[in-house]
């Protein structure tokens, strides 16, 4: 435990400082630390899910805490914790379809809440079972529109008394596979972040055609990967790279473009509206995607958005699964942005005279809003295209709900 | 190395490549900053537990250097120790997974130079500083990168044996008018060579430039050796040092060395017999400051406000401290501060935890701490509150440092740069005068070596002669209002005009004013402006002279040479005398008789030509005098042909350059030297000789003297012809 605990400690330290960038990165290493978390928790016999749950909570808060921008962090935990309670769910569904009932009713003289929840999951479980849903994944539509399970189920628990010997045994053995099958389904999670640009880059045939102009902003691997699978399947297109002021990103991308053979061209930010008519499509990649299908995207791409909409160029976000954020950006707490160092503008030394606070009122008068990220709204979104495959603005909460469950979604 | 193996026997040098290889970055921390200056805010707690946008300047220091990639930080307290010591040992950084924090606690050291002495004799086995180690103290902002920088250092140390420091520069323009940097510290040329970046010169200057005119001082010797020097005036030093460890041990064989920079960097740069080196590190982008005086506590904490220092910002958190939500215009809040709606909290302001804030309250530019209780119709403008401070109503707050726990009775009104310190209450209506500085200690009376320290006495007297004085202060009327509490402490004389340079609060407009009159003035008499930053490139003929440039030498020597004469003509001192003069002068510069005899000859006619004359016999006359009356003295030096062939050079120049009026008598002086057994028959032969083949312009003289030539060529052959 103590090395896991470092772990934390260590990942939280850098997600403080700021060390780690880019959302893909962050998640990769969330995932791996959660997967690490999960495989040292030591569980009790009885209602594993609830105690791997409250640990992983634990530590996603800790994460979430120690850099609320990146929303990449909560994403993640979130899907964690989804896979532990489907897993659960799915377990119990088994053993309900194994054994009988009467098991339903199984119980513990200990009778801690934790157990009752247990039990309250289970019933649930047989609920669903009873509606004949086998699936692995029962659909989250109807979990939201049922609520939450722990109070639908409170009344089910009312009927515990008779317990029997060979449960107990049957239900460590369930709890053991439980925690194979979460860090099974974790695993899948690691692979499916980091195998999110191959999947997306498969489709950009479908989206890039023969001679078209493309116009993407910022710096995104996303992006780069799925241009360059366009440009292997033998399409010839040109590149506009909008530079992506302060940070300059977009020179960085213009460079691993040429070098991968690609004609491009690059642009400075101001220059976006200029040139947006000789433009036959704007890709872009996304720092993370609100439920309600809004963007957050580096600096500058509401611009771009609202040109393409002026021109009607198609505007398509690239984003993989793990930046899907099942919360919505009305809320201020959600909305949030990195202010960063002013000296990404600003050569210090030369206005060091117009920040000297010793003469004049002693005010700054001189203020630099140097903003990481920017917000475009859904409507100003054609397509987004996921590790799943297209979908409409419209449609991304009903996405989002396939990937987390309503319990998690305030931590 | 040298430390190393001075440090005794003890320890075994390790393997070199090894040792490289393996390093521990670590770093020295200076949690005192060994001055009065945060008086009397400090006699209470150590600086660098002084919050800065509410968390203490530490955090800031240890963050950064954590961040930086430092495995190991020696924290050396001195003045109040222990609350050093509590505060890390509670902080998250005891237990912190990539930082070492260790203390060193002394508390017989007064400056920086005793503290490293001190560290560097009590290095044990387990902790020592076993090779390059960054020297910051404890009140440095900085987010710069380090790890390039010491990489920079060890290769240069590895070509170099005597780099020893390498000390980091940031670009920062000074105030035009008051000649200060933003940081309120002095003035700072540095010359650094522009190729390797050594650092040449090192002067702080102190703003009183009227009496300097401005001017800088550079040893000739710099321009010498080195092709090029870049000065700069526009540099800030931001007290951030890579040493090598025979930075210490220079500091144990100096036991003078006190200061780091006045004496330490000057004496290395001085001392040419060591030959040790310090380079500089330009940075750019990042930011790096030291919390200097209140000036620098204003300006560091904008900085930090503006977010130069990100990503040790408010709203991110970086060292334990609970991250503030940062709102439209640079507004940091705290979720559970309560803001009355009414109130206006304008721009670049940080409000801390559990602070309330009242009706009709105007906050701008301020930064209040935590657990404050603010009244209504309060105006705090470009202010630092601390923690649990209480401000009832009306209160107007300007351009102030307000320590812990402070009460200002309502009505009270602080003006431009006064400090409070810890629990200082203000009475009510009590207006407390601009720059003042209040404190419940009352202030040291005398002015003696103790206030090297923070702090007057050991740090365990603090809390009784707190109780101590409040139970006198019932008894005595308060300087505060009847019902406040604290002294007014009295600037002591000579620093009254220096209070505006360090203060928190902006300079006034009168007095800046006032200083551009007095620049103005200075114009009007010197016009000559000093560029802000020039390369000054030494001529190429001047490097290439091999031997200290003799040309420049012998004007030196002449002159001297005439002085000592003249002195000797004026005060009739006797022609031995003279010699013995001469002969010391010809030593201490290391001449040849021969030149000896040329400035001693040119003196003479010098002084021929300016003794008061109307014709040209009259001139020759004087000289003729002169020479009879001296011949002793140059005899002296002319005893052999190549001599007195140099006195005749040395004329024939003379009557070409210097004194033209002796060229029409140049071959009858000659007559008179010859006469006078000066010259020889010989040596005027030979020059005749030499010159026979020059240029025809040369040659004027030569001609004057024609018939005293043949007349001497026929002398000598009568005198052959007899000899035979």
């Amino acid at each position: 435990m103590p090395d896991v605990q470092s772990t934390v400690l260590e990942f939280v330290n850098k997600l403080r400082k700021r060390k780690i960038e880019g959302s893909q990165a962050t998640a990769k290493c969330t995932v791996e630390l959660l997967r690490s978390v999960i495989s040292q928790q030591r569980v009790p016999h009885s209602n594993q899910a609830s105690a791997l749950i409250d640990a992983v909570k634990a530590v996603g808060e800790q994460l979430v805490a120690a850099n609320p921008v990146e929303l990449a962090v909560g994403n993640v935990v979130r899907r964690v914790l989804h896979i532990i309670r489907e897993e659960d769910l799915s377990l119990a569904t088994a053993a309900m379809a194994g054994l009988d009932l009467l098991d339903a009713s199984d119980d513990d003289d200990d009778g801690n809440d934790h157990n009752c929840k247990g039990v309250g999951y289970m019933s649930a479980a047989v609920a669903a079972a009873a509606a004949a849903r086998s699936t692995l994944r029962p659909p989250s539509l109807q979990t939201l529109l049922e609520g939450t399970p722990e109070s639908a189920a409170v009344p089910y628990t009312s009927s515990s008394g008779a317990d029997s010997e060979s449960k107990t045994a049957d239900k460590s053995s369930i709890t053991r596979k439980l925690k194979h099958d979460v860090i099974e389904g974790v695993n899948h999670l690691i692979l499916e972040i980091a195998g999110c640009h191959e999947q997306i880059a498969e489709q950009a045939i479908e989206h890039i055609h023969q001679n078209e102009v493309i116009l993407t902003l910022g710096s995104s691997r996303t992006v780069l990967e799925f241009l360059c699978a366009a440009k292997e399947k033998k399409r010839s297109f040109r590149v506009f790279v909008s530079e992506g002021a302060p940070r300059y990103q977009g020179h960085l991308l213009a460079k691993e473009l040429v070098a991968r053979g690609l004609q491009t061209t690059v642009i400075t930010d101001s220059a976006v509206f200029a040139m947006i008519s000789r433009v036959n499509m704007v890709i872009i990649g996304a720092h993370a995607v609100m439920a309600n299908g809004g963007v957050i995207g580096p600096v500058g791409v509401n611009m771009a958005a609202l040109a393409a909409k002026k021109h009607a160029v198609p505007f398509v976000v690239l984003a993989g699964s793990h930046k899907l954020c099942p919360l919505y950006p009305h809320n201020p707490e959600v909305l949030l942005n990195e202010l960063r160092s002013p000296s990404e503008l600003l050569d210090f030394g030369e206005f060091s005279d117009c920040l000297d606070f010793g003469a004049g009122s002693g005010s700054p008068l001189l203020q630099v809003v140097n903003p990481t990220f920017d917000y475009v709204p859904p409507n100003l979104v054609s397509l987004f295209i996921t590790d799943t495959g297209g979908h409409n603005p419209s449609y991304m909460y009903r996405l989002i709900a396939d990937y987390y469950s309503a319990d998690d979604l305030v931590m | 190395m040298g430390a190393q193996k001075k440090g005794g026997g003890a320890r075994v040098v390790s393997d070199d490549s090894e040792e490289q290889s393996r390093q521990r970055l670590q770093a020295i921390l200076l949690a005192d900053s060994f001055t009065t200056k945060f008086r009397p805010v400090t006699l209470e707690r150590p600086k660098v537990l002084l919050p800065l946008a509410n968390v203490p300047m530490i955090d800031y220091t240890l963050a950064w250097l954590e961040s930086a990639g430092i495995e190991e930080v020696f924290v050396f307290c001195c003045a109040h120790s222990t609350q050093i010591i509590d505060y890390l040992e509670t902080s998250e950084w005891h237990t912190h997974p990539n930082l070492a924090v260790r203390t060193i606690e002394s508390h017989k050291s007064i400056s920086a130079g005793d503290a490293l002495r001190y560290i560097y004799e009590q290095q044990t086995e387990t902790s020592q500083i076993q090779g390059d180690f960054v020297l910051v103290s404890g009140d440095t902002v900085s987010n710069m990168p380090l790890a390039d920088l010491i990489r920079e250092h060890r290769e240069r140390k590895k070509r170099d044996e005597k780099a020893i420091m390498t000390m980091v520069i940031k670009k920062s323009k000074p105030s035009p008018i008051t000649h200060q940097s933003r940081l309120g510290t002095d003035q700072l040329f540095i010359a650094v060579d522009p190729v390797t970046k050594q650092l040449l010169h090192y002067e702080e200057d102190k703003v009183d430039h009227h009496a300097r005119g401005g001017s800088v001082c550079l040893d000739k010797s710099l321009m010498e050796s080195n092709p090029s020097v870049l000065l700069y005036n526009d540099m800030q030093d931001c007290n951030i040092d890579i040493c090598s460890p025979e930075v210490l041990s220079l500091f144990e064989d100096n036991f003078d060395y006190q200061h780091l920079r006045r004496h330490f960097v000057k004496g290395v740069l001085v001392d040419d017999i060591m030959g040790y080196k310090i380079f500089t590190h330009e940075i750019g982008s990042s930011y790096a400051a030291r919390v200097d005086n209140f000036r620098s506590y204003d300006t560091v904490s904008k900085d930090i406000i503006q977010r130069w220092t990100y990503p040790y910002v408010p709203d991110i958190n970086f060292g334990g401290n609970r991250p503030l939500k940062v709102g439209r215009q640079g507004i940091y809040r705290a979720c559970d501060a309560v803001l009355s709606r009414s109130a206006d909290v304008g721009a670049s302001s940080v409000v801390g935890y559990g602070t309330k804030i009242g009706n009709g309250d105007r906050i701008l530019n301020s930064v209040i701490g935590n657990g404050c209780s603010i009244g209504s119709n309060v105006v705090i403008e470009g202010s630092y509150i601390w923690n649990n401070v209480t401000i009832e109503d009306g209160c107007e707050i300007r351009n102030a440092i307000v320590c812990d726990g402070v009460r200002i009775r309502a009505g009270a009104v602080l003006e431009p740069g006064v400090v409070l310190s810890f629990n200082v209450v203000v009475g009510r209506g009590f207006v407390v005068p601009a720059y003042s500085k209040v404190s419940l200690l009352q202030q040291p009376m005398k002015e003696d070596s103790d206030e090297e320290l923070e702090y007057a006495d050991s740090s365990s007297g603090t809390a009784d002669r707190l109780s101590g004085l409040s139970l006198e202060m019932e008894s005595k009327a308060s300087e505060l209002g009847p019902d406040g509490a604290g002294y007014i402490w009295e600037v002591c004389e000579g620093a009254h005009d220096e209070e505006w340079k360090h203060s928190v609060a902006p300079i006034p407009e009168d007095k800046l004013a006032e200083i551009a009159q007095a620049m103005d003035d200075d114009d009007m008499e010197d016009e000559s402006v000093v560029p802000t930053s020039g390369e000054l490139k030494s001529d190429a003929d001047s490097i290439n002279t091999d031997v200290n440039d003799p040309g420049d030498d012998y004007s030196y020597f002449e002159k001297e040479v005439e002085g000592t004469f003249l002195r000797a003509v004026e005060e009739g001192i006797k022609v031995e005398l003279g010699i013995l003069e001469i002969n010391s002068l010809r030593l201490s510069y290391n001449m040849e008789s021969a030149d000896c005899a040329g400035a001693i000859f040119y003196s003479m006619m010098k002084h021929a030509v300016d003794n008061p004359h109307s014709s040209a016999s009259e001139l020759f006359k004087n000289a003729s005098n002169i020479i009879a009356k001296w011949k002793g003295l140059l005899g002296f030096y002319v005893k052999q042909t190549d001599e007195q062939i140099e006195v005749i050079m040395k004329f024939e120049e003379m009557c070409q350059e210097t004194a033209k009026e002796l060229g029409p008598l140049f071959a009858q002086i000659l007559h008179v030297l010859y006469d006078k057994d000066v010259v020889q028959e010989d040596a005027i032969l030979r020059w005749a000789e030499e010159k026979a083949g020059a240029d025809e312009a040369d040659k004027v003289y030569l001609q004057q003297c024609e018939t005293f030539i043949q007349w001497l060529k026929d002398a000598s052959e009568e005198e052959d012809e007899e000899d035979d």
